[in-house]
Parts: structure tokens; C-alpha cells; sequence
């Protein structure tokens, strides 16, 4: 049953007593209040629900909380704020690219592990990238734009 | 998570005033204006009458602006424009206007979300008042500089004496944290129709400076930062978590439930009401796995459905329930067809869809002591605070609707069972409920779009033109469900608990303006599969119906071009009776280049990548849309990509260049989705289409290359909707360029790989 676990979440560790095989997502949503990842599918089917776990880009709905200990885990917020946006936050921005915004979560932490290893992706690259993720309001063409200006941003 | 404090006060506080939402006291404006407001210390909040003017538009004590605006914005942009609108005429700066929406306590209903009537219809009232208030803040000038209204300028909000800057007044000093006290008069309608009018007249569009502008959005930045809450991220103090328990055969209903399967996880406690079950836990993942573990017997009942491969079969033999044979009706069609030289015949068939939102349904119901608050992400809050009053014996004012940001909305989708299930549960415990279904109750559950067939007729005579034209669906009803969730009937829960279907029985027919001499238009729609809590009843889906019945249309124009001899856009041209119309096929055909051609670019046979061009054209409630779309055709895997639209897109007047661009854009996307990818799938028993791998959508790499959009502004007619017209055209463009393509004409949507290897054999 219920387990001590401890988490590093965005460079602060957390203390949990939590079912060690419940999602990663509801305990960074519910225990830590990090509701950034969202729950979309609980499928690994969607991405609404990504984090960074040690840089790569990994989708916590189905990935045990007792798998995350001693990982190094990023949310969306740890990624970028208003006052020091990640390239990709900011290109969407100017790309006016999301609708309702509940997948963007995703997309965003996808394209930005994403970038980390690839500075001057080709559209096909992207595309390829980002497969698998979902947008139901079907914003793909701001998403592609976005992540092609942030590209250029991060040189 | 964080807690919306200001969002949770009691509805009685506010609508006694008392609550946290009262920002200001309002002062009579003048005493002779103002008896008796004043005297309760009603705040400065709308007083939600229609008539007036408070209701719609606020200046705060600092000029800030507040429009009350009782229409919804899901991730378009359509509050942008409406604040874009309210600045115009009141003549402020487009940042100093605040729109709130989607609260019933704050808003009056103007009936949410619902058909692009956001700009066209709801901002109306909001415009009109806007006007009315500048006109009364100009009167109120007046008096102050001692200077009749028409020696006075306005700008920025500040009104001065013309030639004389120094002589000014601003709006907050004349009226700021104070109520207008005004008079509207209100066409007596609610929801969509309502129409509040004043004595201002609303400014001409050669006024116009922030209307017509690219105002950014909003909700971006708190979107991309995760610093916005979305409805799966409101808590509530003393909620507990709850999740449905759906029946593993559709129609079974829970003859016994064994609760001592869930005894091992902490707080979880099963809710058996009528046949809705539920569960609820203090911890979410404790709710889960207490519906996943709750062992339950299940009535046994027939298979509801038919094989899917008899889908189309059962709506050809199945008795009519309801029909409309000539909706549409000119000239004599059948003695047209009678004297015909030549007559083509074809049938086309669309499948269910799901509206399968980003994420399932969330709703938080707090039912205590004779009132009740939901949070929710339906796009109809008002109406959703309705049903919740009904299920809940409630009366309409004592429940308050606070909409939240969802996952996506495009029409009815299981929001608003979500948010009846949480009453229920809410109910039953006692305590605040939030609930958010699972994938497979998000795609397998809600509500669909209606599968239907459609049956084209077109008659020619000697000289090859077109004397008879009959076009006729046969099909589930398109609102089999409503698409508003006021009544219990209208969602799952209701149904689960003893309010019957109440179905609409109704369906649509093409909207486009060819000028055939003898012409017909009808349907008849055929019962449900399954009259109680089906997985597969019908309602509203993005553009409900327009896409079905274009790809079918729009097809078959194709068809009869090819049939005398005719290039699909000459002869559209042909026939096209609205100038407008004609304007906008001109503008899609010009900007792509289009090459006069006959029949198609390939010949049926052979293997490899083809490519093709097809063109449709639509009307949608005054807007227009003509589109081209560049198809490649894998031959050998079965892959459609349409790698270019072009479209032309005309919708009156356009509020806001750039929004309407991305609202396109998106329309575009999921319309070529659907057309590609989307199908419900079932078995005789269940719907299996349950996530994205039985459900697939479009992703990335089917995405198209670009998305060229020619705008046709026109400045002297109001503005039409643009939130779902793009939609319609897209599936007939792609079924045109697919036949351009391959020399094949399928008529069975979608077109997914499997069906197009099949088809091209
Ligand atoms: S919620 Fe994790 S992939 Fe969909
Ligand atoms: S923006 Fe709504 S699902 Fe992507």
C-alpha cells in the first residue's frame, strides 16, 4: 500500500506517502499541486499528460510515481515563465497557435526535449517529433509554425 | 491546484451582494436616475435583466471596462472580438476592456456556445449597449463641461470640448462604480435570440479603428505557462473525487453491486441511484481504481446494435420515423425526371463520429442546502446549471453555472453528462463532488455525431444541362439528444434515473445556391439504436451535419460535371444563383490557378503516389466558403495527404483578421480529420471505438503542408459566424481531388487507408 517516495520535482524534492504504483500524473496534480500535466487518455496515447523525467520527454500517466524516485522531473512550469519563457512558450505565443490550450501542455514539452537534440530540424523532422500527440481543436499548423520559430530562437 | 477562492462564494452571497464578487457600492449617477438601486447597496454586478444596459457593459472606478458577455469563447478568440466591439463603441483602448463570460451569476444567457453565433448574434446586444452607454456617458458630459453633446469629442474615454482639450471629463468620473440605470429594449427572447437594443445608433464601419484589427488573445500566455486553471484543475474545500461506472453491455443496468469489492480502498463508497453508479474517494486515483475493482451484476439484455459491416444496410431497410421528403422544393422534379435525356443516381454514406474532446468530461457539483454551484467546461453553462436544477428538483436560480476552460468543445459532448453524473453523486454524499470520466467514457460515451446515407439524383437534358436535381438523407436523428444539457433527459445520468428521450427528430439538408429549375431536398431520419443511455445517441458535432451532407453534395457536383462534359468549376459557376457565392468560387479558383479540366488527372489502375485537385463550395447561415483541395494518393499504402487547401472564406464583416485566420486553420484540420480518420466502430453489443488507437484523429505528420486562406471582408454586412463554416466544404474538396487523383469516386467516408487500398483494389 502507501509508500514513502520522494520526488524531484522542477529542482524541489517533495516527500510523498503515496501507492507506489499510482501515476506520476495525479501525484504531481493532486499531491504537489503541479497541475500542469494534464489528463488526457491514462493511455500514453495523447502526450497531455508529458514531463520531462531527466531531460526526456516522458508521458506520467502511465509512468509509476515509484519509477520517478531519484529522477530529475520537469513540468511545464519548471520549464519556462512569463518572465523567462522556454523559446517554445514564447513562439507560440507569437504564433497564436493554441485554442482550448489543454494539449498544449504536450506539445510544448515535447517539442522542447525535442529541440534540446535537434537545433535545426527539417519540417519532416518536426512533424515526425511531434507524432503521436493530440490536438483535438487541430491547431497542427500553429503547433508546426511554433516549433520552426523556436527552432530559430534557440540558434 | 489552485483554489478559486473568488469563484467559490455561495450563490445566495452573491445574489444578495454580499459575496466576494462585489467589488463597489453603487452611488445613484444622478438622484433623479437612480431610486432605488442605491438604497440595498447592490454592487456593481449586472443586474441579469436583459433590458438593461448594467447587465451588459460596467466602467469601474479606475475606467476599466467590463463586458458581461453571456455567449462563450472555446479557445477561438470570439471574447477578443467582443471586446474589440464593446471598445469600439465606447471609444477606449481595446486593453481596457475586461469581457467576462460563461458565470451565470454574471452573465445573462445569450445561449453559450452555440452555432458561430458568438460574433453574429451575441455580439449584438453587447454592441448595441456598448453604443448606448457612450451616448448616456456624452449626456452625463454635457451637463458636467456645461456643453451640448455635439460640441463634445471622445477619446480614449475621456470626453473633451471640441478644440478645447482642457475642458474634459472622463468615463470613471462620470460614472465609474456606478450603475447606468438604463433602460434597453429587449426583444423578450432568451438564449440566441435575444436582442437588446438602445436609443444609440451603433457606429458605421468606416468608423471603425479597433474592430477590423488583429487584437491578440488573451488566454495564450496563462495557456502555454500552465498558469491558467483548465475545469480538471478546480478543487473545491471538502471535495471528494468521483468517477462513473458504465455498463460493460450498452443498456445493461446494475442488478447488484457488490460493495465489499471496494472495502480495501480507503473512503471509497459506491452511489447506486435509479441505474446511474458511481463511486466516489477522497483521493482521485482511490476513485479509479474503485470503479476499475467494483464488482457488479449486470441485467441482461439483446445486443442493441447491428454488425457494423450492416450500418449503412440497417439505415436503408429500417422503417422512417420521422420525414421530411420535400424540405426543399421547386418546379415539378418528377415529372423533370420523367422527361429527362439522361439521369445519374449515386449514394454516399458517412459513419458516426465522436466528438472525443482532448480530455473527458470534469464537472464539480456542490449541492447543499437547497442550492447548488457547478463548474464546468460545457460550453452552454447556462444551460448546463439548468439540468443540473432539474435533476437535482432544484429551482433555475438557486443553481449557479461557473464555467471554467475545458478540454475543447465543438458542440455537445459529454461535458454535460459530466456535470449531471457530478450532481448526482454531489447529491448523495453530501459533500462537493469532482468527477472526470476516463478515455474510454470520453470517446465511447459521448455523444455522436449521426452516421447517414444520402441519395443524389440528377437529371440532364438533351443538351446536357441539368433539369432535375434531388437530393435525399436517410439517417440517424441529428439530435437524438439536445444540444443543450436543460433537461435531464438530455444526458446520461437523466436518462439513467427515469427521464425519457426526448428526442428532436430532425435533420438538415445542403445549403448552396445552384439554381436547378426543378429541385428537391429532403430526408427522414429512422429511430435510435437503443432508446436509454446509448453510446451511440446522436447530437451536435462542429458544423452538425455539414459535413456529411457536403461530402455528399459537393461529390456529386463533381459527378454531373463529369457526366455532360464539365469542368467542376465552370460548372458550379453555371449554376450558382447568388452573386456572392459566384464571388467566392471566382476568388478560391483565381488564387490556386485553377486549370479548366474534364474528368480526371488519372486513370483508374496503376500503383505509386498520384495527385489530384478537387474544389466544393458552401453556404453556412450567410457565411460562404469555396475550398481547393491538392490531395497526394499512396497508391500502394492506402494514404491520403491533402498537402494543400486553398480556400476563399467570406463571412460579412470581419471583427478580427488574424483570429479568423487560426479559427480557419483549426476548422480546416479537424474537418480533414474526420474526412480521413474518423469512425466510431461498435459491435453488437458495445461501442469499441474507446481511445486514440480505436478512435484515431489526425496527427502531425498527416497534417497538411499549408493552409492558403483567401478572406473576403465585407465591411457593409454584419458579421456572420466563422467557428464552424470552414468545416463544412473540406470533405467534398477532398472526395473531389481523391477522384482527380485516382479516376476512383468513393462514396464511403472516411477515407482511410484500408478503404482506399480496398477501393482502388
Ligand atoms: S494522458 Fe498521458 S498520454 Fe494521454
Ligand atoms: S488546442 Fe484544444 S486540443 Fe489542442
Amino acid at each position: 500500500m502507501a509508500e514513502r517516495i520522494s520526488l524531484n520535482v522542477n529542482g524541489v524534492s517533495h516527500d510523498l506517502e503515496v501507492d507506489p504504483d499510482m501515476p506520476l500524473l495525479y501525484a504531481l496534480r493532486n499531491d504537489l499541486g503541479l497541475s500542469n500535466p494534464h489528463f488526457g487518455c491514462g493511455l500514453a496515447q495523447c502526450g497531455a499528460c508529458t514531463v520531462h523525467m531527466n531531460g526526456e520527454a516522458i508521458r506520467s500517466c502511465v509512468t509509476p510515481v515509484s519509477a520517478a524516485k531519484g529522477a530529475r522531473i520537469t513540468t511545464l512550469a519548471g520549464l519556462g515563465t512569463p518572465e523567462k519563457p522556454h523559446p517554445m512558450q514564447q513562439a507560440l505565443i507569437d504564433e497564436q497557435a493554441p485554442q482550448c490550450g489543454y494539449c498544449m501542455n504536450g506539445w510544448i514539452m515535447t517539442a522542447a526535449a525535442f529541440l534540446e537534440k535537434n537545433r535545426r530540424p527539417s519540417d519532416g523532422q518536426i512533424r515526425k517529433a511531434l507524432a503521436g500527440l493530440k490536438c483535438r481543436c487541430g491547431t497542427h499548423m500553429g503547433i508546426i509554425r511554433a516549433v520552426k520559430r523556436a527552432a530559430k530562437a534557440m540558434g | 491546484m489552485s483554489m478559486i477562492k473568488d469563484l467559490h462564494v455561495t450563490r445566495r452571497a452573491v445574489l444578495k451582494g454580499a459575496g466576494a464578487l462585489v467589488v463597489t457600492i453603487s452611488v445613484p449617477v444622478s438622484a433623479a436616475r437612480t431610486p432605488a438601486r442605491a438604497k440595498g447597496g447592490a454592487g456593481v454586478k449586472p443586474p441579469l435583466k436583459p433590458d438593461e444596459l448594467d447587465s451588459f457593459v460596467k466602467i469601474a472606478e479606475d475606467g476599466r471596462v467590463t463586458a458581461y458577455f453571456g455567449k462563450m469563447d472555446m479557445g477561438q478568440g470570439v471574447d477578443v472580438a467582443i471586446g474589440q466591439i464593446v471598445a469600439e463603441e465606447l471609444d477606449v483602448p481595446f486593453e481596457r476592456v475586461t469581457v467576462v463570460m460563461g458565470d451565470t451569476a454574471h452573465t445573462v444567457d445569450q445561449g453559450g456556445g452555440s452555432g458561430s453565433t458568438g460574433i453574429q448574434r451575441g455580439g449584438v446586444p453587447l454592441r448595441n449597449a456598448a453604443a448606448e452607454a457612450r451616448r448616456i456617458l456624452l449626456e452625463l458630459a454635457a451637463i458636467r463641461l456645461k456643453t451640448p453633446a455635439r460640441y463634445l469629442t471622445v477619446a480614449d474615454g475621456v470626453i473633451a470640448v471640441t478644440g478645447e482639450a482642457a475642458r474634459k471629463v472622463s468615463y470613471s468620473e462620470l460614472i465609474g462604480g456606478h450603475y447606468f440605470n438604463v433602460k434597453l429594449v429587449w426583444n423578450k427572447k432568451m438564449g440566441n435570440r435575444l436582442v437588446s437594443t438602445g436609443k444609440a445608433k451603433p457606429k458605421k464601419p468606416e468608423q471603425y479603428k479597433v474592430v477590423g484589427t488583429s487584437a491578440p488573445r488573451n488566454d495564450i500566455a496563462g495557456k502555454v505557462f500552465g498558469t491558467s486553471d483548465f475545469i480538471t484543475d478546480i478543487t473545491v474545500p471538502g471535495m471528494l473525487h468521483g468517477r462513473t461506472v458504465r455498463p460493460p453491455k450498452a443498456g445493461a443496468a446494475p442488478v447488484g453491486v457488490d460493495e465489499s469489492s471496494i472495502k480495501h480502498i480507503p473512503g471509497a463508497r459506491v452511489v447506486h441511484e435509479g441505474d446511474f453508479l458511481g463511486v466516489v474517494a477522497t483521493k482521485e486515483w482511490d476513485a479509479v481504481k474503485a470503479a476499475e475493482t467494483l464488482k457488479v451484476a449486470w441485467s441482461k439484455v439483446a445486443p442493441p446494435f447491428p454488425d457494423q459491416k450492416d450500418l449503412y444496410d440497417h439505415i436503408r431497410r429500417t422503417p422512417t420515423l420521422k420525414a421530411k421528403l420535400k424540405a426543399k422544393d421547386t418546379g415539378d422534379v418528377d415529372r423533370a425526371f420523367k422527361g429527362a435525356a439522361k439521369i445519374i443516381e449515386a449514394e454516399y454514406e458517412w459513419p458516426f463520429q465522436s466528438h472525443a474532446s482532448m480530455g473527458p468530461a470534469c464537472a464539480i457539483v456542490e449541492a447543499k442546502d437547497g442550492e447548488a454551484t457547478v463548474w464546468t467546461g460545457s460550453q452552454k453553462p447556462h444551460s448546463t446549471a439548468e439540468g443540473v436544477a432539474k435533476i437535482l428538483k432544484l429551482k433555475k436560480d438557486q443553481v449557479r453555472g461557473i464555467w471554467v476552460m475545458g478540454p475543447g468543445s465543438y458542440g455537445r459532448n459529454d461535458a454535460g453528462d459530466g456535470a449531471m453524473d457530478a450532481a448526482i453523486l454531489s447529491k448523495a454524499v453530501g459533500r462537493p463532488v469532482r468527477i472526470q470520466g476516463m478515455r474510454h467514457e470520453g470517446t465511447g460515451w459521448d455523444p455522436k455525431a449521426p452516421a447517414s446515407i444520402h441519395k443524389v439524383r440528377g437529371g440532364f437534358d438533351a443538351e446536357g444541362n441539368v433539369i432535375a436535381y434531388h437530393f435525399h438523407s436517410k439517417a440517424f436523428d441529428r439530435q437524438n439528444v439536445r444540444s443543450r444539457e436543460s433537461h435531464p433527459s438530455h444526458t446520461l445520468a437523466g436518462q439513467l434515473t427515469g427521464y425519457a428521450l426526448k428526442p428532436r427528430k430532425i435533420f438538415r439538408t445542403p445549403n448552396e445556391s445552384y439554381r436547378f429549375p426543378n429541385k428537391r431536398m429532403g430526408w427522414e431520419i429512422i429511430p435510435p439504436l437503443l432508446e436509454r443511455a446509448s453510446p451511440l445517441r446522436t447530437s451536435h458535432f462542429r458544423d452538425p451535419l455539414g459535413p456529411q451532407v457536403h461530402f455528399a453534395s459537393e461529390s456529386f457536383i463533381d459527378e454531373m460535371a463529369l457526366a455532360v462534359g464539365a469542368d467542376p468549376v465552370e460548372f458550379r459557376l453555371k449554376y450558382i444563383k447568388k452573386r456572392i457565392d459566384a464571388r467566392v468560387v471566382k476568388a478560391v479558383a483565381e488564387k490556386v490557378g485553377w486549370k479548366p479540366r474534364v474528368g480526371p488527372a488519372n486513370k483508374p489502375g496503376g500503383t505509386g503516389t498520384v495527385t489530384g485537385r478537387g474544389i466544393a463550395y458552401a453556404q453556412r447561415n450567410g457565411a460562404v466558403l469555396a475550398i481547393v483541395a491538392e490531395v497526394e494518393v499512396d497508391r500502394k499504402t492506402g494514404r491520403v495527404w491533402p498537402r494543400k487547401f486553398t480556400i476563399a472564406h467570406e463571412c460579412g464583416l470581419i471583427v478580427n483578421p488574424d483570429g479568423l485566420r487560426r479559427c480557419i486553420e483549426g476548422n480546416i484540420v479537424m474537418a480533414t480529420s474526420r474526412m480521413l480518420w474518423e469512425e466510431v466502430m461498435f459491435d453488437n453489443d458495445r461501442v469499441t471505438s474507446v481511445d486514440w488507437e480505436t478512435y484515431p484523429i489526425l496527427e502531425s505528420m498527416e497534417a497538411p503542408e499549408e493552409i492558403d486562406i483567401v478572406l473576403i471582408d465585407r465591411p457593409n454586412i454584419a458579421p456572420k459566424g466563422a467557428g464552424e463554416p470552414s468545416t463544412r466544404p473540406v470533405a467534398g474538396a477532398i472526395a473531389n481531388a481523391f477522384f482527380d487523383a485516382t479516376g476512383v469516386r468513393l462514396r464511403r467516408a472516411p477515407y482511410t487507408p484500408e478503404r482506399v487500398k480496398a477501393a482502388l483494389g
